[in-house]
This record gives structure tokens, C-alpha cells and sequence, in this order.
């Protein structure tokens, strides 16, 4: 379980989040949608301890992040797995050696055992035989599905996805939507996701946040979403915008 | 107000950079050894430098070896050319020269690759994947940084003097065995411990300043083309600098 007790964050004089508050139950699927620059992903950098609030507390399962130090964050984030917005794949490393990243590092698994998981986990999001191609070679979409690999590999309790299908087509969308769902019903893992793609709320969401001016504007189901009237959710899940027509 | 803000800058700056410092070594005592990293990063500032050491080395032996012996020739010292040449190699030039020029190379390509990382997210993602990116890719650099350094100075000394006795011998006339006895006679073993310390002083900031200034990159390509840029100033001076108070420190101990 993830708890977010009134987080508050300024950069400057920049208020990007304003007293959050907010749990995810285990296992529970939530998206976290709002405009570009409402702090949706300075949230979830919050809620894996890579930012430290100014006010307010994270806890994960009962225990605090707030004044852990770096390496006792490294504990806390064994059990998280995080898709970045640009899947944040390591240059120097080839598909293979990142899938295998934190196996490798772990050393209980023999060569052969980690190539295998490293194998399985890219049939998984369909990527089988890329083994030896380095991250520059990849599309945007096989980037996303290759960080997907790096995460599900080790099988984590938490995943974080960042705008997982920001940048991509329609239909390579989809296919991520899918796989976010196929992976939450596989490894029953606490799914957080962020995005202000209305498909991917329809496709994964079970419940829905909406950040508006660093504040939780409404904690509510989809269905409650998509058919509210209220006008700033009506905007935004329908992209009207608020720019009055001058005349050109 | 604008001198305060700098000052602050700059406290801030050398306490992050002590705080790296600090993480480094507990991390070397208490944390798994990367040796992937460290054996790839050796290759990187050992084996890739070589071009620029050799050049620098010879010809800063060569010049130096010239000038010295215009100069002693007026007053017909020119077997103690080789002498002179040997002893600044050993104890200044070699270690200094060597450092600036591994400070160019290296120091740039450290800040930049880690400050490419860092505003990639990559560093972000390694930190969510429970590494340390001090036990990862620092702890390695810094390592390989310091075996490295030493090593291209003794090669910079060598090839050096070594130039220089061709230029001296081969082509000034300089008299090859005195000038040996004589090389052998005034370099003495403190000129060469003087040189390793300093190599491995200047080792230590180099790949310190780089990793720091690239762990702490802001601000997308212009942030990192500023930290590669930064790095390699700050590395410098700090070499050019620390170079003149190490002088001081070891000729105290080690005796003039």
C-alpha cells in the first residue's frame, strides 16, 4: 500500500504540488491524469523517493521515505519498478544487458538462467530475438516496451509508468495499454500510472486522479470521469482547451 | 548580492563535492566492487590515451631538452641539459602535463556521459532499479582513474627524457655519458615518489570533478555541454593549483 499525505513541492516560486493526499490499495490499478506541467510526474518521482517533498509524507507499506537516506531508499525501490517517460534505457548497455540489469547485479541467477528470464521477458512485450541491439536501434515504442522489460523482469510488487504511450501512434498506444494490463494481471502488481492520454484511462484506469493547479481535483472511478459535467474535468477529458478564437 | 550568490555557489559546490567524496570511499569498503566498469573505464583512460600522453610527453621532453641546452650552452654546461630535462620531467612536467591532458580527455567525457544520464533520466532509472549511481559509476571512474594516471605519467617521464636524449645526443652533440651520469646523479628517488603523488592527487580530482559535474548537470544539452566544459576548467586549475602546494608539502618531506 502507497500513502501520499499531503505532499507539497515548489520549485522557486512554482507551486507544483499543493497538499496531495491520496492511497493505492495492493494490487490496485490507478491513473494519475492532469495538464502537461500539473506535477503528475513530479508525484510519482515523489512516491519512489527520487524527489523529497517539502511538506508532507510518502509511506509504503507503513514505512516512511521521508528522511530515509539514499541507501535505505535503495531498499524501499527494490520492490518498485518505474517506466520512464523516455524509457531511460542505458546507452552503453545492449536490450539484453539492461533487461538484465538488476539480475545481473544480483548475482543469484547463473548466465544462462538470466539470459532465459531476459529472453522470456521480451516475448513478453513481443520483442523476442533483440537481444543483442543496442537502445539507439530501437523505436520510440520498442524503447517503452524494452523499459517495460527492464521492470517486469524482476518481478516487482509496485510499477510506476510515467506517460507510457506519449509520443507513440494510435495503435502502438494500444499495444502498451494492453501490456501495462497483461503485466498487472500477471504479477498482481500495485499499478500507478500517469498520463493524459483519455485511451489509456479507459483501457487500465480502475480509479482515476485528476491533478488540477498541484491539487487533487477529483478521486473518482472512470465512468464517473468520462461522464462528468463539471467543466474543468469536461475540458480536459474532452481537449477543449480555454484559448478564445481572435479572429485569425 | 551577485558576489554572495557566488559564494554560495561555490560552498555548496565543495560541500556536494566532499559528500561524493565521502559516499566514494564508504562505498568502496562497504559495497560490491563494479569490475566491469572499472576494466572498461581503465581501457578507456589508459589504453585511449596513449596517442595524446606519447605526443605530449616526447615533444614536452624534446622543447625542453632544446631550450635548456641554448641556454646552458653560453655557459658550457650542456652536459647538465639532460639533467634538468629528467628532473622536471620527473617531479612537474610529466605529472602536470599528463594530468591537463587526461583532465581534456577524460574529465570532459566523464562529465558529459554521466550529465547525458542525468538528463536522460538514466540515473533516475538506475536509482529506481536500487543501485547507487556512486557504487556504479563513480566508485569505477575513480578507481580507474587513479591506476591509470600514474601509470601515463611514468610513460609521459620516459618517453620524455627519452626524446630528449635523442634530441640532446642525436642532434644537439650533448656528450652521452656524462649527461647520463649526471641524469642518474641529480634525479633523485624523491623526484619520482614527488611525481606519483602528485599523478595520483591529480588522478583523484580529475575523475572527482567530472563525476561531480556530471551527477549534478541541469538543464537538457546546453546543461551538459556546460558541465564538460566546466569539468575540464575546474580540473585544470585545480591540477595548475594544488600542483604549486604540492610542490611545497613534499619537498618538505621529502627534503629539496
Amino acid at each position: 500500500m502507497i500513502e501520499a499525505q499531503h505532499l507539497s513541492k515548489k520549485f522557486g516560486t512554482n507551486v507544483v504540488l499543493d497538499d496531495v493526499s491520496f492511497t493505492v490499495q495492493e494490487g490496485q490499478r490507478l491513473v494519475i491524469i492532469g495538464r502537461s506541467g500539473t506535477g503528475k510526474s513530479v508525484l510519482l518521482k515523489h512516491l519512489v523517493g527520487l524527489m523529497e517533498p517539502d511538506q508532507g509524507e510518502v509511506l509504503v507499506n507503513g514505512e516512511k521515505l521521508t528522511g530515509l537516506d539514499e541507501r535505505e531508499l535503495l531498499r524501499v525501490r527494490s520492490r518498485f519498478g518505474m517506466l520512464f517517460q523516455s524509457a531511460a534505457l542505458f546507452d552503453s548497455l545492449s536490450v539484453a544487458e539492461n533487461v538484465g540489469f538488476v539480475l545481473q547485479r544480483e548475482r543469484k541467477l547463473s548466465p544462462k538462467e538470466v539470459a532465459d528470464r531476459v529472453a522470456e521477458a521480451l516475448e513478453m512485450v513481443e520483442l523476442g530475438g533483440t537481444q543483442d541491439k543496442r537502445p539507439s536501434d530501437l523505436s520510440g515504442g520498442m524503447r517503452k516496451r524494452v523499459g517495460l522489460a527492464c521492470t517486469i523482469i524482476y518481478h516487482p510488487e509496485i510499477i510506476l509508468y510515467d506517460e507510457p504511450t506519449t509520443g507513440l501512434d494510435l495503435v502502438v498506444s494500444d499495444s502498451i495499454d494492453r501490456l501495462v494490463l497483461r503485466v498487472n494481471e500477471k504479477l498482481k502488481a500495485t499499478t500507478i500510472v500517469v498520463t493524459h492520454d483519455m485511451r489509456s484511462v479507459r483501457t487500465i484506469a480502475q480509479r482515476v486522479i485528476m491533478l488540477y493547479h498541484g491539487k487533487v481535483y477529483a478521486d473518482t472511478t472512470p465512468e464517473e470521469l468520462f461522464a462528468s459535467q463539471d467543466p474543468v474535468i469536461y475540458k480536459f477529458v474532452n481537449g477543449i482547451s480555454d484559448a478564445k478564437n481572435n479572429g485569425f | 548580492m551577485e558576489n554572495r550568490a557566488g559564494l554560495e555557489y561555490w560552498i555548496r559546490g565543495l560541500g556536494r563535492l566532499t559528500m561524493l567524496l565521502m559516499e566514494v570511499v564508504k562505498s568502496l569498503f562497504t559495497q560490491r566492487f563494479n569490475w566491469d566498469g572499472f576494466l572498461q573505464q581503465l581501457h578507456f583512460i589508459g589504453v585511449k590515451s596513449q596517442s595524446v600522453v606519447l605526443i605530449t610527453g616526447a615533444f614536452t621532453g624534446m622543447v625542453l631538452c632544446a631550450q635548456t641546452y641554448f641556454q646552458f650552452h653560453k655557459v658550457h654546461m650542456d652536459s647538465a641539459t639532460l639533467a634538468v630535462v629528467s628532473v622536471s620531467m620527473c617531479s612537474e612536467l610529466g605529472p602536470v602535463l599528463t594530468a591537463l591532458m587526461v583532465a581534456g580527455r577524460v574529465g570532459a567525457s566523464m562529465a558529459a556521459e554521466l550529465g547525458t544520464m542525468k538528463v536522460t533520466e538514466q540515473i533516475d532509472a538506475l536509482r529506481t532499479l536500487a543501485t547507487h549511481p556512486v557504487d556504479y559509476l563513480v566508485v569505477p571512474r575513480i578507481l580507474a582513474t587513479l591506476v591509470a594516471v600514474p601509470l601515463l605519467t611514468i610513460e609521459a617521464i620516459s618517453i620524455g627524457i627519452g626524446a630528449a636524449y635523442v634530441v640532446g645526443v642525436g642532434l644537439l652533440d650533448i656528450d652521452a655519458a656524462y649527461s647520463w651520469s649526471f641524469v642518474m646523479k641529480y634525479t633523485d628517488a624523491h623526484e619520482v615518489y614527488s611525481g606519483m603523488i602528485k599523478a595520483l592527487f591529480f588522478g583523484l580530482s580529475i575523475a572527482l570533478v567530472g563525476c561531480y559535474k556530471g551527477l549534478f548537470c541541469e538543464g537538457g544539452a546546453e546543461g551538459v555541454g556546460k558541465a564538460a566544459t566546466e569539468a575540464v576548467v575546474y580540473a585544470s586549475i585545480t591540477v595548475l593549483m594544488s600542483n604549486f602546494f604540492l610542490t611545497l608539502l613534499l619537498t618538505r618531506l621529502f627534503g629539496s
